[in-house]
């Protein structure tokens, strides 16, 4: 029988699943029924329609939207009839009398201009047409209509004129948050842009120098160091996207630490371990670079500048971790004071050392989610770690261009 | 069989994946090394990971099962799991790459920007999932019986316990250098025992009458019945019976059966001369089991067959771990670069199994009635060539086929816990993958133990089945259709792939038993995949609202080669 069993199973599962995704999906309030008053019972009953028509409109004033939202409010109205238009078009008729659905941006074009509600007679050819009178309520946003909500009825009635008013001023406001959404999504996207990390002008001002000291001593070196520089350059200049690969930005990082052994010799010491599987990742652009180059500071300011014999250690790994690759940066400098890190990355105080830390944290919770963000681990003396989690695809994540060639 | 060797040869196969798994990373620490470490993966090396995760327990023992069974006809199976590669490679993989999705229900999302489609995908990709590790532990359970004669479920809950320790320990962080170790190591394991046991034959006369019907016993051989079975013999024969024959109980006495149908109890010993024929087992009968799938086809050969390479041919492409081994390449050209090398690499591989399962035919006989026709390539270095080496090589072939429930069972699991971390599993700040490995393995693991015995290859055959008639309509017509919208594929994927598993669930239940109906739910592929591209295609165009904004730029982006993607930005 274990076979029987086993099919059973097979076909009861998905039906488990599909039980509980059914049951998620429907599951209500608990019933009104016996809660209160009728009037307070119609009362939540309105107050739940609206709430259901609500979130398609968040959207803005959409085909879609509209589609979604008109059998809600048109319930909401108690009409035969209900039609959303913007400026131009009819965006969706719900209920009957579809045939007027050509007549009605004509009779529009009065309110629309105004901004004020009619009631309009509408003239049909079939006698028995239950819809004889559209009453017209304009939807404005910031004091210009975007649109009209027309509702239609047998006969004029001055309640509906006054309901369809109220419904939609509602929906007006609904609009109107839908604005701020996107003004709110425009204005993450200007912060991505400002943030985007800017090579610091100390690293230009050293690493020049440092080229310039080799010049007479060693020109191939100088030459070689001028090349890794215009690399660097040109990876934190560049325009286009404002992702990147880990493997590209790993090169970045190579170039950089190129210029940095030139100026300390000896004294830096870094180790990578790679996974290749996460190289393909996409990632904001310049996030790793600054997390190196605060590793770089901190662990040569713990060796003091007086001891140059004192060596600094850097530790660069990517792993896989399933749908996420780790990067962890770690470094045995000074460390911070874990207080003193929670108010730079709160962004109460932003001493030199720390904008490259919360911008990176920044643009990463943007991106990804505030799940995402940076986690360091530190305490004065004792080093720094810090760990950044990429998840392998995120909607609208993708780099720009090809991988530089293996 | 018992050998001393198969289980250190086990154990080394764990270690050795748990330690390229924890330290195969790329180290460098000078700076000349540093731009070599953080080189993307060659197609070469990925194509070595993807076999290494494709070649499964079906593979490794389940085709030289089948040949041996049911002779020449079965070399369709490994023909279809290669060929699934190549529909691959023409139809999905670079704009599957450049879609930059990692999952399916990722892909989902990609292309047709809906969380509806994304949680249906993934529901099928953990279904598709677990269909395809159930057979994974029951191949370690009948590997581990047949060398130490242990329980059927230990050897599962062995490979489930030590992958799940594996992965959620963190062990995996680098799965693409532990992947393509496992395809080398399981071609070792079966390359080297082949030529050795081809130099037997050889020694033996090679002997060329293999599939020659009706097989008979080289030598005098004493079988003991496992399940309770009934044997069809064309002419009466003369054999030992120490047990329950036709509900008679014989003890160690020589009766002479006639020709026609026999019961045989379980527990029974039959030995049977040299030069007997190997009697026909009558399938239909095996107890609670579900008579392998292979065995059945028998009625209606042709139609079997292309259900077959329907389901193979076009259910690779599904597969939950081979889709995320795609994500390594760094871009298109990389990835059709890679598949053409798996294509050779699994191609190389499947050249062996049936060696295996021919020369079964002729030295193993009589595991076609002990109904254990999966051991044949585990048995064969033992029977053939005796001795130490013979355990040795045997002890080779059990680390590769372990081996083998370990990549791919390990590549499943974390491709089935990743989809219920971020989908199913409510995420509470950092998400539980952890507790994502465990359910992933659970299940299939408390299955395996309450079915027992579906014969590997079939279990493996109707996931293909699955995934071909919910994923393939998916993919195929996401990348190439730019009218599909999000009702469309919901509905597609629920009605080819729903109807597909309901097929499965039927045939695993033992219903119905024989007839045409039996054969279309014992190989749904032929008509649940149109079925899937039909419904997908109508609903489709049914809802042309629905169209996501921003197809064309999605499906520019799919196709289009990256370097260009780079021009037009800049």
């Amino acid at each position: 029988m274990s076979g029987f069993v086993a099919g059973l199973c097979v076909a009861i599962l998905p039906l488990l699943a599909a039980g509980f995704w059914l049951g998620r999906r429907t599951a209500r309030p608990q019933s009104l029924g016996d809660l209160g008053t009728p009037v307070e019972h119609a009362t939540f009953e309105t107050l739940h329609t609206a709430t259901l028509a609500a979130p398609p409109l968040r959207a803005g004033l959409t085909e879609e939207a509209a589609r979604k939202s008109a059998r809600r409010l048109r319930s909401l109205l108690g009409t035969d009839a209900l039609c959303l238009t913007d400026r131009t078009d009819v965006l969706v008729w719900d209920g009957i009398g579809q045939h007027h659905r050509t007549q009605i941006m004509e009779l529009l074009a009065g309110p629309l201009e105004s901004g004020r509600g009619e009631a309009l007679p509408l003239s049909c050819d079939s006698p028995d047409c239950p819809v004889r009178w559209a009453v017209v309520a304009p939807l404005t946003v910031d004091d210009r209509v975007h649109g009209a909500l027309v509702a239609c009825a047998p006969r004029e009635s001055a309640v509906l004129v006054r309901a369809a008013g109220e419904v939609a001023r509602w929906v007006s406001v609904q609009l109107e948050l839908a604005d701020l959404d996107q003004s709110r999504t425009r204005l993450i996207e200007a912060e991505i842009k400002a943030l985007r990390a800017q090579i610091s002008p100390h690293f230009i001002f050293n690493s020049l120098a440092v080229i310039a000291s080799f010049v007479r001593t060693d020109p191939e070196r100088a030459r070689e160091l001028l090349l890794e520089f215009a690399d660097f350059t040109r990876y934190s200049f560049r325009r286009h996207g404002d992702f990147t690969t880990l493997a590209d930005e790993l090169h970045a990082i190579d170039h950089y630490l190129a210029l940095v052994r030139a100026r300390f010799g000896d004294r830096l010491d870094v180790t990578l371990q790679i996974a290749p599987e996460v190289l393909p990742v996409a990632l904001p652009f310049l996030c790793l670079q600054p997390l190196v180059e605060n590793a770089v500071k901190h662990g040569l300011e713990g060796k003091g500048a007086s001891s140059a014999a004192a060596k600094c250690h850097i530790g660069i790994t990517a792993q896989d971790a399933g749908a996420e690759a780790l990067v962890v940066i770690e470094d045995d400098g000074a460390g911070m004071d874990p207080d003193a890190l929670r108010r730079i990355l709160a962004g109460e105080v932003s001493p030199s050392g720390g904008i490259g830390l919360s911008n990176v944290d920044d643009r990463l919770r943007q991106v990804y989610g505030d799940e995402y963000g940076l986690v360091i681990e530190t305490a004065p003396g004792a080093g720094m770690k810090i760990t950044a989690r990429l998840p392998k695809y995120q909607p609208g994540v993708h780099s720009a261009g090809r991988l530089t060639a293996p | 069989m018992n050998s001393s060797y198969a289980v250190p040869a086990v154990a080394l196969v764990a270690l050795a994946t748990v330690l390229v798994g924890a330290f195969g990373l790329r180290i460098s620490r000078t700076t000349s090394d540093f731009y070599v470490a953080s080189r993307t993966v060659g197609p070469r090396l990925n194509a070595a990971a993807i076999s290494g995760e494709y070649l499964s327990a079906a593979s490794f023992l389940g085709i030289a099962g089948l040949v041996l069974v049911q002779g020449p006809d079965m070399l369709w199976y490994p023909v279809g799991y290669t060929a699934g590669y190549l529909v691959l490679l023409l139809f999905v993989a670079a704009p599957l790459r450049r879609s930059g999705a990692y999952t399916l229900p990722d892909f989902a999302e990609a292309r047709l920007s809906s969380q509806a489609v994304r949680r249906l995908a993934g529901a099928f990709v953990v279904g598709t999932g677990w269909l395809y590790l159930l057979p994974q532990l029951q191949g370690a359970g009948l590997t581990l019986t047949v060398f130490t004669g242990a329980p059927d479920w230990l050897g599962g809950l062995v490979v489930a316990v030590v992958v799940v320790a594996i992965v959620a320990a963190g062990g995996m962080r680098s799965i693409t250098f532990v992947q393509a170790f496992q395809y080398w190591l399981k071609l070792t394991a079966l390359l080297v025992p082949a030529l050795f046991l081809i130099l037997a034959w050889q020694g033996d006369g090679a002997p060329r009458h293999a599939f020659d019907e009706p097989a008979a016993f080289r030598e005098q051989r004493v079988v003991r019945v496992d399940d309770t079975i009934t044997i069809r013999l064309r002419d009466p024969l003369t054999v030992t019976v120490d047990g329950t024959v036709d509900g008679r109980v014989h003890e160690d006495r020589r009766i002479r059966l006639d020709a026609g149908p026999h019961h045989i109890k379980n527990g029974t010993r039959l030995t049977f001369a040299r030069g007997d024929e190997v009697p026909a087992r009558d399938h239909g009968t095996g107890g609670g089991l579900s008579p392998s799938l292979a065995e059945s086809r028998g009625e209606r050969p042709l139609y079997a067959t292309y259900g077959l390479i329907l389901a193979t041919f076009l259910g690779t492409m599904g597969l939950p771990h081979v889709v995320v081994r795609f994500y390594t390449s760094p871009h298109g050209v990389a990835a059709r670069r890679t598949t053409v090398a798996v294509l050779g690499l699994i191609g190389a591989f499947y050249l062996l199994p049936p060696v295996y399962g021919a020369l079964g035919r002729l030295y193993a006989p009589e595991l076609t009635l002990s109904g254990d026709a999966d051991a044949a390539a585990l048995l064969l270095p033992g029977r053939m060539i005796g001795g130490v080496g013979g355990e040795l090589l045997g002890a080779l072939v059990a680390g590769g086929a372990f081996a083998a429930f370990l990549s791919t069972a390990s590549g499943l699991t974390m491709a089935v816990a990743g989809v219920l971390t971020q989908d199913v599993l409510p995420s509470r700040g950092v998400r539980h993958f952890r507790l994502g490995t465990v359910f992933a393995m659970l299940v299939p693991l408390a299955a395996s133990v309450l079915v027992g015995g579906l014969p590997v290859a079939d279990a493996v055959g109707l996931a293909f089945a699955v995934s071909a008639s919910s994923f393939c309509p998916l993919l195929v017509l996401g990348i190439w259709w730019h009218r599909l919208t999000p009702p469309g594929a919901a509905a597609g994927m629920l009605v080819g792939g729903g109807s597909a598993l309901l097929a499965v669930a039927a045939t695993m239940a033992g219903f119905p038993k024989a007839g045409a109906l039996h054969a279309l739910l014992a190989w749904p592929a032929l008509w649940s995949v149109p079925l899937g591209f039909l419904t997908m295609i109508l609903v489709s165009l049914a809802t042309p609202g629905r169209v996501p904004p921003g197809t064309a730029a999605v499906l520019a982006r799919f196709h289009l080669p990256e370097e260009l993607r780079a021009e037009v930005k800049a």
